[in-house]
């Protein structure tokens, strides 16, 4: 059941005058993952953009529990508290939901979400990926796309990114979904599903980053969703094993009509800057790859 | 309803001080010398021994997060580490105290890699004594149990995490009586854990340990909150409390069990010695001896056991000191660069205290170097040695080191 | 007893309540502001609550549902995605200038 914009819930745990920038993806998620969980929730934040979102001492900017911790620690930090709502009593009064950035998930904490997931812990794991280190200034991560210009990759990443939702399912969870900011209404369905689902449910959401990626705020919704067209990224769920594309990814493969060039999307962003074209050839083949197998997947081949 | 006395070790006295204390959520790791305390809880909890939720985490980092977590939303943990176990998990220590969490701690005093040695010295606590955290040390199998009880009372009277610190080896696996008390007593003793301070209720949303300004800021509702500085400071003087909570606790604790440790410090031959041997943990017992040798060869010797090191107990020291002709402090680890940091500690509360005696350290026992009462003898003959022929100074003397090669 | 009675456990750790406003008003921070023409709205024009894209999208919740939805310009920060995103064009973003210089009072502060 895909949820139309009109029937998404009218309320409203993120609070305005918060401290994120103008355009930050993360605010629109944030909205429909709140709304899908009601606000019974508590959500454990490491270090990163989303820390900052939800406010400074003595002021907090997101009305639901909210526990910040250390930033390698997000999965372990919603394990215990996991834990001890169930040693307490309490395990039926809210879903624990982590929330991390690409870096905090994929990099300096993935050996305590890989920890958490092969233990199965009972908690929703959301990664927003802006792909860089953007809490800290744009330094490159493990999920920077190759040719992207960060502080740290002046001359463009040379790596393409991991594919942390691929390593989730090889961890044999129940739940593993991608997803992006730029479709909020897919954010929340596949919170709500994800919400009646017992386990390491994980769901990666691609986020645009006006500050970060280089373009114009406005263009935060657009580029999400050309990013969706070019198949660079790619709407999906795996519940159990089973993998099939979601919304936009699907009703690509379905019509089979032609992605958008990732040269395209690419121009967008001042990241990319200066990006050779063998470089971009190099990142389309790699799309291409994934794509064809994507859509291999969908229609029930084993991988 | 009384107490069961069993033979055991260090690791199974601290593993029935969890069970006792109904701990409800485990999270550890295992490393040598530790790994028996989490293996035997592992068992409990599989038995139903232990109701508690054990949580096999894959590093002491995340050992250490898992009791946050849990502590956070009002469960009792319980955890335990050694040396670069510990190390791993300094990010956490840190965090604990700061977010004013009553987690437990054992800690199996280990040496601190490089180079790798799994036995016996106090590095690894001492790596993290300046994280507010009340660090007690313990002499026997008997102090692991009853002081692991104790620490629940404790933490959850202050909010302050508590460290509860045995030599790897010489306790945590040799074999001693121990008596363990019956359930009934030890509830009597500790009540429930009901008010943490931190609130997690969807009905009333808080984000908790959210970033914290230098200054101080106001509130939704016009009052000023403290900043950083303030925090820190409420937690120091919560610390500084425990100078009062932690013998009231063991005095609760004995007229509950019998049992008395003491409080901040213990002490053995004290009332007319001129010299006080000081230490922390076993080596205090070895001392003991020590002392009774000296008196034997007209020495007027006494210890001075070191139970709660942080915090500090700077006026019961400077009491109990005054008027001694020297205090000599054996430290089995290193400020590196420095000197002991018990030492260091004791001298530097006496500066300027009435009848302070001269203060001189050493070390011994590094990466679990043994370490005789003669040996402790012949260092503390040589320090009164020097103090009699004048010496205000010392260098810090290394007991039962062979640089020369010599065994 | 040494237990510290009566000492708000608010004050020993950083524990906030949420409200409105956090970053101060975010409303400065703009350039442009969103100025909607409700002729155009696909809301106003039908009546009812419908589209109501610009709310989904905006990500600061500044837009209130409605017919047609309201911008808080005391927070809209100035991004201007709704009005990027609005399938009518019924947003344009506007430079602040047009809409004036806000007074300044004797301290040289900009009035509240």
């Amino acid at each position: 059941m895909t949820t139309k914009i009109l029937d998404l819930p009218d309320v409203s745990f993120v609070l305005p005058g918060n401290r994120s920038c103008a355009g930050c993806g993360i605010g629109i998620a944030l909205r429909q993952i709140t709304a899908a969980l009601e606000g019974r929730m508590v959500m454990t934040v490491p270090a990163s953009c989303l820390t900052v979102l939800g406010g400074m001492f003595p002021i907090a900017s997101v009305n639901v529990p909210w526990v910040n911790v250390a930033f390698p620690s997000t999965a372990a930090a919603a394990s215990g508290i996991a834990a001890g709502l169930r040693a307490t009593g309490r395990a039926g009064e809210m879903t624990v939901l982590a929330m991390a950035g690409d870096g905090g998930t994929g990099d300096i904490g993935i050996q305590a979400l890989s920890g958490a997931a092969e233990r199965n812990e009972d908690f929703i794991y959301l990664c927003y990926d802006n792909e860089a280190y953007m809490n800290t200034g744009t330094q490159r991560s493990g999920l920077t796309p190759a040719g992207a210009r960060t502080t740290t990759t002046w001359s463009g990443k040379r790596e393409n990114p991991k594919d942390l939702p691929r390593i989730m399912e090889a961890h044999g969870v129940p739940y593993v979904a991608s997803t992006s900011a730029a479709f909020p209404a897919d954010v929340y369905d596949k919170v709500a599903k994800a919400r009646g689902i017992t386990g390491l449910r994980y769901i990666h959401m691609n986020t645009p980053c006006p500050s970060g990626w280089g373009f114009d705020p406005k263009d935060t919704v657009r580029l999400g969703k050309l990013a969706v067209d070019t198949g660079l990224v790619v709407l999906y769920e795996v519940e159990n094993g089973v993998f099939r594309l979601t919304g936009r990814s699907a009703s690509l493969a379905k019509t089979g009509r032609p992605r958008v060039p990732v040269s395209e999307y690419l121009a967008t962003q001042t990241r990319f800057r200066g990006m050779k074209p063998d470089a971009i050839q190099a990142v389309q083949a790699w799309v291409d790859d994934r794509w064809v197998r994507y859509v291999a997947r969908d229609a029930g081949a084993c991988d | 309803m009384s107490e069961q006395v069993s033979v055991m070790t260090g690791n199974e006295a601290a593993a029935n001080a969890a069970r006792l204390a109904r701990v409800q959520v485990i999270a550890a790791y295992p490393i040598t010398p530790q790994s028996p305390v989490v293996e035997q809880l592992a068992a409990w909890v599989e038995s139903g021994e232990l109701p508690a939720e054990f949580v096999a985490v894959e590093s002491e980092h995340s050992a250490m997060t898992v009791c946050i977590g849990a502590s956070t939303v009002g469960a009792r943990t319980f955890t335990a580490t050694s040396s670069n176990g510990l190390a791993y998990m300094t990010e956490q220590v840190w965090w604990a105290p700061g977010a004013r969490l009553p987690i437990v701690m054992c800690v199996v005093n280990r040496a601190m890699a490089a180079p790798w040695n799994v036995l016996n010295d106090q590095q690894d606590s001492m790596s993290v004594r300046d994280a507010g955290w009340v660090q007690l040390f313990c002499r026997d199998n008997q102090e692991i149990l009853d002081t692991t009880v104790q620490a629940y009372r404790i933490a959850e009277r202050l909010h302050v995490p508590v460290m509860v610190c045995y030599d790897g080896f010489l306790l945590s696996h040799t074999m001693m009586p121990v008596a363990v008390p019956a359930p009934e007593q030890i509830d009597a003793f500790l009540p429930p854990f009901t008010e943490p301070f931190t609130v997690v209720d969807p009905g009333d949303p808080h984000n908790i340990g959210p970033v914290v300004m230098a200054e101080p800021r106001a509130d939704e509702t016009g009052a000023t909150r403290g900043g950083y500085m303030e925090i820190r400071a409420l937690h120091h003087r919560a610390l500084l409390d425990a100078l009062a909570v932690i013998p009231e606790t063991d005095a609760e604790y004995a007229s509950v069990v019998g049992r008395s440790w003491g409080g901040l410090t213990w002490e053995h031959l004290l009332d007319d010695a001129e010299v006080v041997l000081v230490a922390a943990g076993s080596l205090g017992t070895q001392l003991t001896v020590t002392a009774e040798q000296l008196r034997a060869e007209g020495v007027k010797a006494g210890v001075l056991g070191i139970r709660a090191y942080r915090p500090f107990p700077v006026e019961a020291l400077r009491h109990k000191l005054a008027g001694r002709r020297l205090a000599l402090v054996f430290d089995k680890a290193l400020s590196y660069g420095y000197e002991g940091p018990i030492c260091s500690d004791l001298r530097g509360a006496m500066l300027g205290a009435d009848g302070a005696p001269a203060v001189f350290g050493a070390v011994c026992g590094l990466g679990g170097r043994d370490v005789s009462p003669e040996d402790l003898a012949e260092a503390a003959r040589r320090a009164l040695a020097d103090l009699d022929a004048g010496a205000r100074t010392r260098e810090t003397d290394w007991i039962n080191l062979h640089l020369e090669g010599r065994a | 007893m040494s237990e510290r009675e009566g000492r708000s456990s608010m004050s020993e750790i950083s524990m906030s309540r949420p409200a409105v406003g956090e970053a101060g008003r975010t409303g400065d921070w703009r350039n442009n502001r969103p100025v909607m023409d409700a002729a155009k709205c696909l809301a106003v024009k039908q009546g009812k609550v419908t589209c109501q894209i610009c709310w989904v999208y905006c990500p600061d919740g500044c837009i209130a549902q409605g017919v047609g939805p309201v911008i808080d310009l005391t927070y809209c920060k100035g991004c201007g995605i709704c009005a990027e995103e609005c399938p009518a064009g019924a947003i344009e973003m506007q430079p602040e200038s047009v809409h004036g210089v806000c007074a300044v009072d004797e301290t040289g502060e900009a009035a509240r």
